[in-house]
């Protein structure tokens, strides 16, 4: 197991650098302009000048390089230097990789984004598991019950209405109409007591219940349909036949032998969790890291869109590796050699 | 101003005679919320020239002299505005000399002198700086400063309209102390200085976070000791126009929306909820419908859209443009997507009131009979399939645009209307960013006009046309050979309309420009290569409890942030 | 090539074959039809097919026809689903819509899943090939959709469109698009499921019979894994539907005025306020036809399942 991980670890880089260029070749390719999105008052020739002073001028595989540089040695140095406070070499002359459209360095916009959307894409992730196993379980355990139908409904249902519409009938109900909960995600609160909690909380509930109810209803199926398979296999029978208790079997047996698919969707879901949920942070203005990316996208902000993007990358590829691990723990029938 | 609908207008004179009576305190009324659901990125519109960016810095830093709502100049860090009749504009209009008000401090607290003004030219026209305002400085020889409050501009050439540099939002001074070290193409490297600019406007950044919310505070330096009666204010930026409306209309969270270009049932609708009041006004927006007079058939290849490629098969017969023109109902535009922000117009130049034409409204009456009757005089008969054609070319468009949902109801619109006189129109919208976004690799740019006829909404900064108009000059037709650069999308190309430009650049006298530009207007329209549908006002919203708002689209609409109180 | 030199001895081809493949599809059919909401899935299902086939056959309107003096209406005897805010009439739209949506969805959903089951059942099945597949995937769940849009559309749209004509063209391109960037949940989720299964007893059995590696896959791995697969269709032909309205507003989709049920409700979204029947119709097409595929797909399910079949 360690020898495969460590296999995979080492492959994990070229395919990582492999990646990285494609995204990178995509980008360049892609017709939209940083420029786009100025006011056409801003004449055709001073738009020239600034794509040249973003350095548009340079040759691709030069640009390339230079974002290779910036990501893989300086931005880690200065992250260095920031946690321990000294400083390695001249950090000054040190180039950073600067979002086009705010001059910014981008790894500074990544870092003031990550909290708010871990904490609405990551919580709503959370109640989306903690939802939809109990009932992907129940559902398959009395299959064809009431309250299978009424899962099976209201997954369904939650699944194929996208969330820019069920965000926005939550906002006109209990934001317009009841006034219960805000409709406007404040990312400058902080929490210092009791009330700005509550305040936290309380603005936290609708993009949750949106994005809970979309993930909660894909990955219920995937545990009702696994739980389904096995609860008819051999093993259910042999185990219940040596006289084993009912939840014992349930939850021992066959929810272990359940969860292949249900790793497979979880592991692919948590990279997505730091990509954002872009339309429902476009909703509330949660502005996360899904915003910051479709704004970067919508602007041709190339170098912001090449390092979200090819963080996510990363995560991909992690996740899906601690996938296979977790693969071969749930079914030790599964080798890597 | 009397394009200004009377619904801001009315507003504006109670609100303004409100604000005076209020006579409130610094900082009295608390926290004034703001949304822009275009996100602010940096507050330095030198190195981002976009709306939002422009507007969000705004109310940090302000330009010598600002627009008021009708479009006149107003001072802000001047006592008066320069004009030849003061002397402040030499008399061979080469120089202009700004008198800066003394006693004017930046919000650090350090004084504002004539070298900050100086030295904003200099940062701008610093090479390799990318600053996007660059234009505003064309001609520009020299700046001299001639004491602490007085500053010249000299030009090289003649400046009819010398009112560039350092007038309206586009152009504010920043301070020489903060910005020392970020000239050229260090500018970019500033993030501090970007993210929070020194300023002489009514508040300061407290906090800025790119792309998301800006959290203001009073200027305790701000020339009126008894302004901005806000304590702070915050910009928050994302999400889209209409939850941007329903957040100022209905749910009463925000106290200002900007730009809400949304149905104007819906914004209705909304308002219903009488937490908020829409506001309006009018600036120089017109929304067209372009022409394309060359081939645009991919069967050119290279060519394609250009001179080389020859006359458009049916575009180029001035019968057929004429009789697509008035087969538009622009009533009916209006009323499915615009509202009140929005009047049907035939003229390019709609404002202002000096430069605008009233001579050519042939178009405004909705005649598709007259249409018929063009097209059938023209030789263009119906064919079996109601589509009309001649020696086998069928009036056949494609039709393209950029991607907003009232663009796309306007296309279907007028291609129902185009149907009733045998027109047969195929749709295409284009995401703006690529459109706009003027690649040259890119099929879809609104320059490269791989379409029939195209249809966006182009202005002009300030109250001068000059630039403008000189647009469609025949060296502005966008080919291969100037990278696609260049305005004249339609291909027009007239001498008359050429010498009209020289002309213009050589005349100071404000009335004789004033009839050039609308010479230049009437050709442009009466050509039909342009065919201009709505002259489009902007729209925003303000919260019933908030007084002062004045609805302003020749400058920031924030431009007057400073006077908005409370209403108890 | 070793099977066609094996068969010919198990006589003159046809007949025996035949025989034994109805006896499994009635099978499959008598199973399916004792499930009750597989078969209720397939008569709604069915129902809305037949209804947007021959629907616009029935109310005559035609979806695009404008009528601004008529917009934001109720529902009348004239337009039993309201009109919208340019007076088109939204029942005419739903129908329209129906038959691209439904078309592009299924397609779509089919060829997501082709990809993404083959994809995932040869990294499983074969562990030479697994590195490699796997990789790939993760480069496809990797790249930035939007921008990979923009440069599809700029790459093909205009040679499509020449060789097919607007909407065919274009039909063939949104669902390429959709099927090639939805395909990689199906094909992890099949390989984790075949990583297991192969390694069961029945498969191992198999293997030491002699049998040839493309009867194993067909016949023992490929019916085990049939239920992540069928989730992964039915959430395909929503996340497909639901897509399609995404793509128009990068220009990529149909023109703006050919509605389809993801557009009708997207756009129906402002104006749910002032006309609630620009949302529910849409919503509700698109809910009914993945409810009714779903149980569709569970009937099929347990009808395929050996253990089942035999109760």
């Amino acid at each position: 197991m360690l020898n495969y991980t460590l296999r995979r670890l080492m492959f994990a880089i070229p395919t990582l650098l492999v990646i990285s260029f494609i995204i990178f070749a995509l980008l360049d390719l892609a017709p939209n302009d940083p420029t786009g999105n100025l006011p056409l008052t801003i004449p055709p020739d001073v738009r020239e000048q600034i794509r040249q002073s973003l350095g548009l001028g340079e040759p691709f595989p030069i640009r390339y390089l230079y974002w290779l540089q910036q990501f893989f040695i300086n931005e880690p140095l200065n992250l260095l230097e920031r946690m321990f406070g000294f400083e390695i070499g001249n950090s000054a002359e040190r180039l950073r990789i600067r979002s086009w459209a705010t001059r910014s360095p981008v790894v500074d916009l990544i870092i003031e984004r990550m909290p708010q959307t871990l904490w609405v894409v990551g919580m709503s992730y959370v109640v989306g598991i903690l939802i939809a196993i109990p009932v992907g379980i129940i559902s398959a355990y009395r299959q064809y019950s009431w309250f299978d139908q009424i899962g099976t409904f209201v997954s369904m249902v939650g699944f194929s209405v996208p969330t820019f519409f069920t965000g926005v009938v939550l906002i006109v109900i209990f934001s317009v109409n009841l006034q219960w909960f805000p409709s406007i995600y404040d990312t400058t609160l902080k929490v210092t007591d009791w009330s700005s909690f509550w305040a936290q909380v309380r603005q936290m509930v609708l993009p949750v219940m949106v994005l809970a109810l979309y993930n909660a209803a894909q990955l219920s199926r995937f545990v009702r349909a696994s739980m389904l398979d096995n609860l008819n296999q051999d093993y259910v029978r042999t185990a219940r036949a040596k006289g084993m208790k009912e939840r014992v079997v349930l939850l021992i047996h066959v929810l272990r032998n359940s969860l292949i698919p249900v790793v497979t969707v979880i592991a692919l879901g948590i990279p997505t969790i730091f990509s954002g949920a872009i339309i429902t942070e476009q909703i509330f203005r949660v502005n996360g890291l899904g915003q910051l990316l479709i704004i970067a996208i919508q602007g041709a902000d190339i170098p912001l869109v090449q390092t979200l993007t090819f963080i996510f990358a990363v995560l991909i590829v992690f996740f899906n590796l601690i996938a296979d691990l977790l693969y071969g723990i749930l079914d030790p029938r599964i080798r890597y050699e | 101003m009397k394009r200004f609908t009377a619904l801001a207008a009315g507003t504006a004179v109670a609100l303004a005679l409100g604000a005076a009576n209020a006579q409130a305190e610094r900082g009295s009324d608390g926290n004034l919320n703001v949304l822009y659901w275009q996100a602010v990125s940096v507050l330095n519109p030198y190195l981002s020239g976009g709306t939002k960016d422009v507007e969000g810095s705004s109310v940090v830093i302000e330009p010598l002299a600002k627009y008021d709502e009708a479009g006149n100049m107003v001072p802000a860090l001047v006592d008066e505005i320069p004009t030849v009749e003061n002397g402040g504009v030499s008399e061979d209009l080469k120089s202009i000399t700004w008198k800066i008000t003394p006693g004017l401090l930046w919000s650090d607290g350090t004084p504002f002198t004539a070298n900050d003004v100086k030295f904003t030219a200099d940062y701008c026209m610093a090479p390799d700086g990318g600053c996007q305002q660059i234009s505003k400085f064309q001609d520009i020889e020299s700046i001299e400063v001639i004491d602490d409050q007085t500053v010249t501009i000299n030009f090289t050439v003649p400046k009819p309209f010398p009112y560039t540099a350092f007038v309206g939002a586009e152009t504010p001074v920043i301070q020489k102390a903060q910005f020392e070290n970020c000239i050229g193409a260090n500018a970019p490297n500033c993030t501090e200085q970007n993210f929070g600019p020194h300023g002489t406007g009514p508040f300061k950044v407290v906090e800025f976070r790119a792309n998301d919310v800006i959290t203001f505070e009073a200027n305790e330096h701000y020339r009126d000791p008894a302004k901005p009666s806000f304590a702070t204010l915050t910009l928050k930026g994302g999400g889209d126009a209409a939850s941007a409306a329903r957040s100022v209309l209905e749910t009463g969270e925000f106290d200002y929306a900007w730009n809400l270009q949304v149905e104007p049932e819906v914004l209705e609708q909304m308002s219903a909820a009488g937490r908020g009041q829409v506001v309006t006004s009018f600036g120089t927006s017109v929304e067209r419908i372009e022409v394309n007079l060359t081939d645009p058939s991919p069967d050119k290849g290279e060519n394609r859209s250009t001179l080389e490629a020859g006359p458009h098969p049916f575009l180029s017969d001035p019968a057929v443009r004429k009789a697509l023109s008035i087969a538009i109902d622009r009533e009916i535009l209006v009323e499915a997507g615009y509202g009140a922000s929005g009047q049907p117009t035939c003229n390019i130049l709609p404002a202002p009131e000096n430069y605008a034409s009233t001579n050519v409204n042939w178009c405004l009456e909705y005649n598709p009979d007259e249409a018929n009757r063009l097209l059938d005089e023209a030789g263009w008969a119906p064919g079996g399939d109601g589509i009309r054609a001649k020696d086998g070319v069928r009036l056949s468009l494609l039709y393209q645009t950029s991607t907003n949902s009232v663009r796309q109801a306007t296309q279907a619109l007028v291609k129902d209307m185009w149907q009733q006189i045998g027109v047969e129109t195929e749709l295409r919208n284009i995401d703006a960013a690529v459109f706009f976004g003027g690649d040259p690799a890119s099929p879809d740019t609104f320059q490269k006009f791989y379409a029939d006829v195209e249809m966006y909404t182009n202005n002009f900064p300030g109250t001068d046309p000059e630039a403008y108009m000189a647009g469609w000059l025949c060296d502005g037709i966008p080919s291969p050979k100037n990278g696609w650069l260049g305005a004249n999308m339609p291909r027009f190309c007239s001498e008359e309309y050429d010498a009209l430009t020289g002309q213009m650049a050589e005349t100071a006298d404000l009335a004789a420009r004033g009839e050039i530009a609308k010479k230049m207007n009437d050709i442009l329209s009466n050509e039909g290569a342009l065919i201009p549908l709505i002259h489009r006002g902007d729209v925003s919203a303000h919260s019933v409890t908030v007084d002062g708002v004045r609805m302003n689209s020749w400058d920031s609409e924030l431009w007057n942030v400073a006077d908005w109180t409370r209403k108890e | 090539m070793s099977d066609a030199v094996i068969k010919p001895p198990q006589g003159t081809p046809g007949a025996p074959l035949v025989t034994r493949q109805r006896t499994l599809a009635a099978d499959v059919w008598r199973q399916f039809r004792q499930h009750r909401g597989g078969v209720l899935g397939a008569v709604v299902f069915l129902s809305i097919v037949l209804l947007v086939i021959f629907g616009p056959y029935i109310h005559g309107i035609d979806p695009q026809a404008l009528n601004v003096r008529d917009k934001n209406q109720g529902i009348s005897l004239t337009h039993p689903m309201g009109t919208d805010n340019l007076g088109r009439d939204m029942f005419a739209q739903v129908l329209a819509g129906g038959r691209t949506s439904l078309s592009v969805g299924i397609t779509a959903m089919l060829l997501s899943l082709l990809v993404g089951t083959t994809i995932g059942v040869v990294a499983g099945y074969f562990r030479r090939a697994d590195g490699l597949l796997m990789r790939l995937t993760d480069l496809f769940l990797a790249l930035p959709l939007l921008p990979l849009l923009l440069v599809i559309i700029m790459l093909f749209r205009d040679t499509l469109r020449a060789a097919f004509g607007p909407e065919t063209g274009i039909f063939l391109l949104i669902v390429f698009v959709i099927g090639i960037t939805s395909w990689m949940q199906t094909a992890r989720i099949v390989r984790g499921a075949v990583l297991s299964v192969k390694e069961q007893e029945f498969v191992v059995a198999a293997k030491s019979i002699g049998t040839r590696e493309r009867r194993i896959v067909t016949r023992h791995i490929l019916p085990n894994v049939l239920s992540p697969i069928m989730v992964s269709a039915t959430l395909g032909i929503a996340t497909a539907i639901i897509t399609e309205s995404a793509l128009s507003f990068l220009g990529l989709g149909f023109p703006s005025d050919y509605p389809t049920w993801g557009r009708l409700l997207y756009d129906g979204v402002n104006f749910m306020a002032i006309n609630p029947s620009r949302v529910i119709w849409p919503g509700l097409a698109i809910s009914l036809t993945v409810l009714s595929i779903n149980y569709i797909g569970d009937g099929l399910r347990d009808a395929l399942d050996p253990r089942i079949r035999g109760r």
